[in-house]
């Protein structure tokens, strides 16, 4: 495979480390490192949002999750100001509350219901949406939005094991089962 | 759809088994010159790649319009467009679906680059780049980056029922602009 003449970055690693920039849930020392590239208005996504609850339950302190935005925003008319909002959200201390929010209600994106969960989560809404209409954190998406399209993510969700493409399926089992296996490799 | 690369593995034995008579793809290779062609991208417009000369090329040839959104390959390069642009590249996307096709697969994505009939005679242009499937009728998943020259710099066929994202293409394109800076330098 000819990729592999510029194979500054093998496209199944992880082009962007995990670093302070990144919404982090769980400790820093976790032996486990599940990262999500996910869209806010993506079906199969909202269907991830709830293996991953069960994998945190399950793992709890040995595994630490990270969201990065991925929204396919042509097909997904909703899905950048979702993501704003969860920026938003973050900029005040609430990322993760507003990321759950959205995942659980996904058939509710419009901006109205954006300020409603704001609000919900005792958040300025004025506030919240002068930065969503003003795309404040587009720079942001951006980022994220590219370091997955460097590392290889080619649609929605992709997860990263300890920096490795997961190429398994979104179930529970297939991901614990895949997550145990990078944290005990020899059993 | 409940899978990520396994929705992928899954995706490729259905595209097996919809085009099974596919072998090994002999993708015109880096060096080659790319061949022109004139092919319609709207029932009364056509593109020619020449029209191109003096500006970077990526040629995605696919085998169909309407695979399913979430891992769709034109979706996904309809988002990275800017980027392309940033590295002085146009995208051209080329599948053997007819231009009404077209027009209505593009509507749906809003895409915001052409897509071109290879339609007649069938796969023609595909032929020349040799990334037809003989008895399947449609083409590989195949991507051509091409320099200001016309000259293809880079190609890659992924497995047929693999999306293959853009990283390929995105190193491609910086090598090509990493290339000229020295010679200009």
């Amino acid at each position: 495979m000819k990729r592999d003449i510029f194979s500054a970055t093998e496209p199944e690693q992880l082009a962007m480390p995990v670093s302070r920039r990144d919404h982090i849930q769980g400790p820093a020392n976790a032996p486990l490192t599940l990262l999500e590239y996910g869209d806010f208005e993506c079906p199969v996504c909202g269907m991830a949002y709830a293996v991953v609850k069960t994998l945190q339950q399950n793992l709890r302190h040995r595994l630490r999750f990270v969201f990065r935005h991925f929204p396919m925003t042509n097909v997904h008319p909703h899905a950048e100001h979702a993501a704003e909002a969860a920026e938003a959200a973050g900029a005040r201390g609430a990322f993760w509350e507003m990321h759950d929010l959205l995942f659980e209600n996904q058939e509710a994106l419009e901006d109205e219901d954006l300020l409603e969960y704001a609000a919900a989560l005792g958040l300025d809404t004025s506030a919240v949406l002068a930065e969503i209409e003003a795309g404040a954190y587009a720079g942001r998406l951006r980022e994220d939005f590219m370091s997955g399209v460097r590392s290889g993510v080619n649609g929605t969700p992709t997860f990263f094991i300890n920096g490795l493409r997961y190429e398994g399926s979104f179930d529970a089992e297939s991901l614990m089962g895949a997550l145990v296996e990078t944290a005990e490799p020899e059993i | 759809m409940k899978t990520g690369t396994n929705q992928e593995h899954g995706n490729q034995s259905r595209y097996n088994r919809l085009y099974p008579k596919g072998r090994k793809a002999n993708a015109l290779a880096a060096g080659s010159a790319a061949p022109d062609f004139t092919l319609k991208s709207t029932p009364d417009q056509s593109v020619s790649l020449s029209e191109f000369k003096g500006q970077r090329v990526v040629l995605a040839f696919y085998p169909a319009d309407w695979s399913p959104v979430c891992g769709d390959q034109m979706t996904l390069y309809n988002e990275i467009l800017p980027e392309f642009q940033k590295l002085g590249a146009e995208l051209l996307g080329i599948s053997v679906d007819g231009v009404w096709c077209h027009a209505a697969f593009a509507r749906h994505r809003k895409l915001h680059f052409p897509l071109l009939s290879d339609f007649e005679p069938k796969g023609a242009i595909a032929r020349t780049y040799r990334v037809y499937r003989d008895g399947d009728g449609v083409s590989e998943r195949a991507l051509f980056v091409l320099d200001r020259e016309g000259i293809i710099h880079w190609s890659y066929v992924s497995p047929i029922g693999v999306n293959p994202g853009a990283a390929g293409i995105l190193a491609a394109l910086e090598d090509l602009q990493k290339k000229e800076r020295e010679v200009t330098a």
